[in-house]
């Protein structure tokens, strides 16, 4: 198991530098990536489910660094978090090879090969890591390679703008963690993660810095700033592995330190669901809000992450008061959300890549009628935007009824015992609720008005479906949304053993009563699944039965009487989440500009709306600007006059003496 | 496992289900002196598009031909976990009620689908309207039936209904029950596209919901659509009426003829509140729907009460 880890993880910066070496006409890289990402995932594989059977596979090595070493251990915790950036690595390296064949010149897209293996090869690593200084160094190497490859189109200025957000943002993300670690460390005596199990003494402050550290990465509402900027500006393979798996290591970094905490308070897991609640609902509405299909992916991939959140602080709550069954069934709803969501967008990653690429437009109220055109692409969007929504029988259904399950089993309690669970389980409920139906509404509106009715636009006149090798790894993906929907009896096993692994002292009691009950409803579950599939494919032949010998006829779409439609007469996506967007007008300016039509004959009328994320330019970039021009006001101590200095430096030394003197 | 009297109730659902229209609309016609369609006529209705022909827009695509039939999958598939008369449902299980949820949700995913599909500017507004009042809505549902839970200590539609009987006849939280009873009222209207929140016979396309969302479906698509919307009159209707009735009228085979008459009843109850209101304008329907979350969550503050 071992060895077998260790290769597949090497698998990874070997084929990164051997992606380099091809010149600047062979398109060698392009195959390189898929296969050394393969091989990593085949030989992955195993250990993965190794240690999420129960076994963890560990690895150490002295190393020549003053501090720390090089320990590699891999949990069922880790292991559940590998599967799917073992899957989407080799599955987004197969189509980013379609998608990269006609971008630009061949250097570049070898480079973005090389960080592209990084990128995979650092979330590896994150997930082994069982050393502080190793984790923060595998931390950095996911994070740069993935601004490498956000910069990708550097000559573009928004693409600038973009990288530099997210350079900013993940750099801060990573100063709370140096701090966190540092506590940790000085609490522990030493870095490895083994000292630091349960020798905290300052828990909650702990807590508070892995929230802010590794929530910059997840995207929760308030530090998700980057991802909608950087999301749209990076290839859409890239945006698929960033929004499927990277995102996720910020949860599996905060996972990581509550296994490492003493004792959890309760307020914990208030905190995660009022962070899960304001990200659900907040990411719903914003994507709703986006012109942008990919700005839009990004937004609901903040939505997802609370979803997450909820379930994890539902469990929180649960297991704050010796509920264990409700404890497991969050965690592991938030665990299996975890990957059904690396899963699904991933895939609208990929089919929102394909649009663009068969017609140059992201922008959605352009497009139009795409289904007749890339019927393909368009049955798997339809797919992954069902299984987002959480629409049966598909996965994303599967862990949103735990999370629900978990929130009713807490309410079922009622006040008795103490309140808080029952509390937990109300509020889940609502912002879980609000924010399925707001999702829904998002994303009927994408797929209806990027694919369905006319075209819109020139662009989309010419569109072609998708290559193979961008069609093939979007299939998989689709399927895999059918079959973890369908086969949820058995993943809940492997979801549980990881959620045990929070807190294994804990949680173990609860694991085989809940597993027992659940395994059973979601084999009920998907009895009716394939039950109902049935009787639709039997109503279908039935109802084409009656209509075979019929008058069946075709004309176009009835306009009231009115016999010369055209396709820009149709609703567009602007227009369909207006309601919403006008309801829950106090979170959002909506920018308009425009000319009205004017006059007996008006000619020509212009409009357009947009909605700027608050959070960036009402809270950050003022911020950042007081800080720049706070920095610009403290160099007038920094003039040049070396006599200045000195007493600087006296002033310095005399104030260390009394401080020590103290 | 699956009891004759659970089959029954599926029958009584899939033979009578039409009937409640027939109900409605005969109630406004008492109501505006008029002597109203004969109590058969959706039957005659269905039974007629059913041996029409169809007109399809060159626009549409297989998802507007398949979404009627997955919306009656659906109302069957919703029919399966419905508990009438406190009987089991044919299949119950915890965590029904979600799945009972969500599958109502895939059938509107399917209808708002396949209105968007035609490309009718009219079409979109509909769907637009009916993601964003349903979007509403389901909090408000799922409160409902939290609290629900709470008070039977079962998250099952059965179970449920099953505990709720015993504890009405004993007395309890009978205020509770009826809070959550008002905001599934509303849902009810809301979700079957009845006043105050949508008209089904108004004429402008301009202001419907659902109407304008099968303008374009004809002969045995139609059908089905009205079909599977009577269906859904009925399910919804049975977790009102399982509320209030029967408070145990003694045998299983009388409870579930008195939940049939209360499901009369509540039709004729909607054919009042039709003849009696005007529908609301649009931007006030939000504000309904708040009104409904409000009352199902009400329950909530009798769990904060005890702690305190």
């Amino acid at each position: 198991m071992k060895l077998l880890l260790l290769f597949s993880l090497s698998a990874y910066p070997v084929t990164a530098v051997l992606s380099l070496l091809p010149g600047r006409r062979s398109q060698l890289s392009g195959w390189i990536n898929p296969a050394g990402s393969m091989l990593a995932a085949l030989l992955g594989f195993f250990p993965a489910m190794h240690a999420l059977g129960g076994g963890a596979v560990e690895f150490q090595s002295a190393w020549s660094f003053p501090i720390g070493s090089f320990h590699l251990r891999l949990d069922a915790l880790s292991a559940w978090f590998c599967l799917p950036m073992l899957m989407i690595s080799a599955l987004a390296a197969s189509y980013g090879r379609g998608y990269m064949r006609h971008s630009g010149d061949q250097t570049s897209v070898n480079l973005h090969w090389f960080f592209f293996q990084l990128l995979s090869g650092g979330v590896y690593l994150t997930l082994m890591a069982w050393d502080a200084i190793l984790f923060l160094i595998a931390w950095e190497v996911m994070s740069l390679s993935a601004w490498f490859l956000v910069m990708f189109d550097h000559e573009n200025p928004t693409v600038q703008r973009a990288g530099w957000i997210y350079l900013a943002a993940t750099q801060l993300g990573t100063a709370f963690l140096l701090i966190m670690f540092v506590m940790l460390g000085a609490d522990g005596g030493g870095l490895d993660f083994t000292l630091f199990l349960g020798t905290s003494r300052a828990a909650g402050l702990v807590f508070i810095f892995a929230v802010l550290g590794f929530g910059a990465k997840a995207g929760f509402f308030g530090l998700h700033v980057w991802l909608p900027e950087a999301h749209p500006a990076a290839p859409s393979h890239v945006s698929g592995l960033m929004s499927g798996v990277m995102i996720k290591m910020g949860v599996y970094g905060l996972l990581r330190i509550l296994t490492m905490l003493p004792a959890w308070a309760e307020w914990w897991g208030w905190l995660l669901i009022g962070a899960g609640a304001v990200s659900g609902l907040g990411g719903a509405l914003f994507a709703m809000a986006q012109h942008d299909i990919k700005r839009l992916l990004a937004y609901s991939s903040v939505e997802n992450i609370g979803i997450v959140c909820l379930g994890l602080g539902m469990g929180m709550l649960g297991f704050q008061h010796q509920c264990h069954t409700i404890a497991l069934l969050g965690m592991a709803g938030a665990m299996l959300h975890v990957l059904n969501h690396s899963i699904f967008k991933t895939a609208l990653f990929m089919g929102a890549g394909s649009v663009a690429h068969a017609t140059g437009a992201r922008e959605i109220d352009l497009l139009g009628g795409l289904q007749k055109r890339m019927p393909v692409t368009a049955a798997i969007f339809m797919l992954a935007a069902a299984a987002i929504c959480g629409l049966p029988p598909l996965n994303g259904f599967i862990s949103e009824m735990l999370i629900f399950l978990a929130a009713f089993r807490g309410v079922m309690l009622g006040p008795a015992p103490d309140v808080s669970v029952a509390l937990g389980g109300i509020a889940v409920v609502v912002s879980l609720g609000l924010t399925g139906g707001l999702a829904m509404m998002c994303f009927a509106n994408v797929f209806g008005v990027v694919f369905l009715g006319e075209a819109r636009h020139a662009c989309c006149e010419h569109a072609h479906e998708a290559p193979w090798s961008m069609r093939l790894p979007m299939s998989l993906l689709a399927a895999a949304c059918v079959l973890a929907g369908l086969g949820g009896f058995w993943l809940i096993q492997l979801a549980a053993s990881a959620a045990v692994s929070i807190h294994p002292a804990g949680m173990n009691d609860g694991a085989a009563e809940m597993l027992l009950m659940e395994t059973a409803v979601l084999l009920k579950v998907s009895a009716l699944a394939l039950g109902l599939i049935v009787v639709f494919l039997l109503l279908s032949l039935a109802r084409s039965r009656l209509l075979r010998d019929r008058d069946v006829r075709n004309v176009s779409t009835w306009g009231c009487g009115y016999a010369s439609p055209s396709p820009r007469m149709q609703y567009t996506g602007s227009s369909f989440v207006q309601p919403a967007l006008h309801a829950f007008r106090l979170f959002f300016r909506v920018k308009t500009s425009g000319d009205p039509p004017s006059g007996r004959l008006p000619v020509r009328a212009r409009f357009s709306s947009y909605i700027a994320d608050p959070w960036l330019n009402g809270f950050y970039e003022p911020l950042l600007k007081a800080a720049a021009a706070g920095a610009v006001r403290l160099r007038r101590i920094q003039h040049g006059r070396v006599h200045y200095y000195v007493l600087y430096l006296i002033l310095a030394l005399i104030a260390i003496l009394i401080w020590s003197l103290h | 496992m699956i009891s004759p009297v659970s089959i029954s109730s599926v029958a009584a659902a899939l033979i009578l289900s039409p009937l409640l229209r027939s109900i409605i609309n005969r109630t406004k016609a008492g109501f505006a002196g008029r002597q109203g369609p004969p109590w058969l006529q959706p039957y005659y209705d269905l039974i007629k598009l059913l041996r029409k022909g169809a007109v399809y827009s060159r626009t549409t695509t297989w998802i507007f031909r398949a979404s009627p039939v997955a919306g009656l999958t659906m109302a069957l598939g919703a029919l399966c976990l419905t508990p009438m008369g406190g009987e089991n449902s044919v299949l119950h299980f915890e965590g029904d009620l979600l799945l009972f949820a969500y599958m109502l949700g895939l059938w509107r995913f399917f209808t708002i689908l396949a209105a968007m599909d035609t490309g009718s500017s009219f079409e979109g507004m509909g769907a637009s309207r009916e993601a964003f009042y349903s979007a509403l809505a389901e909090p408000a549902l799922l409160l409902g039936l939290e609290g629900l839970a709470l008070k039977a200590q079962s998250a099952s539609l059965s179970g449920i209904y099953a505990a709720l009987e015993n504890s009405v006849s004993a007395g309890g939280h009978a205020a509770t029950l009826i809070f959550i009873m008002l905001a599934f009222l509303i849902i009810y209207l809301t979700e079957n596209a009845r006043i105050p929140v949508d008209d089904p016979t108004t004429h402008l396309e301009l202001t419907m919901i659902h109407e304008v969302m099968v303008l374009d479906h004809c002969g045995v698509d139609l059908a089905i659509i009205e079909y599977a919307g009577a269906l859904k009159l009925w399910i919804l209707g049975l977790l009102i009426t399982g509320l209030f009735v029967p408070i145990q009228a003694g045998a299983t085979w009388l409870n579930l003829g008195a939940s049939i008459l209360c499901l009369f009843l509540l039709a004729v109850l909607v054919g009042v509140i039709e003849s009696v209101m005007a529908r609301f304008k649009l931007v006030k329907i939000p504000q309904l729907l708040t009104g409904a979350f409000v009352l199902a969550a009400l329950w909530g503050v009798w769990i904060a009460r005890t702690q305190l």
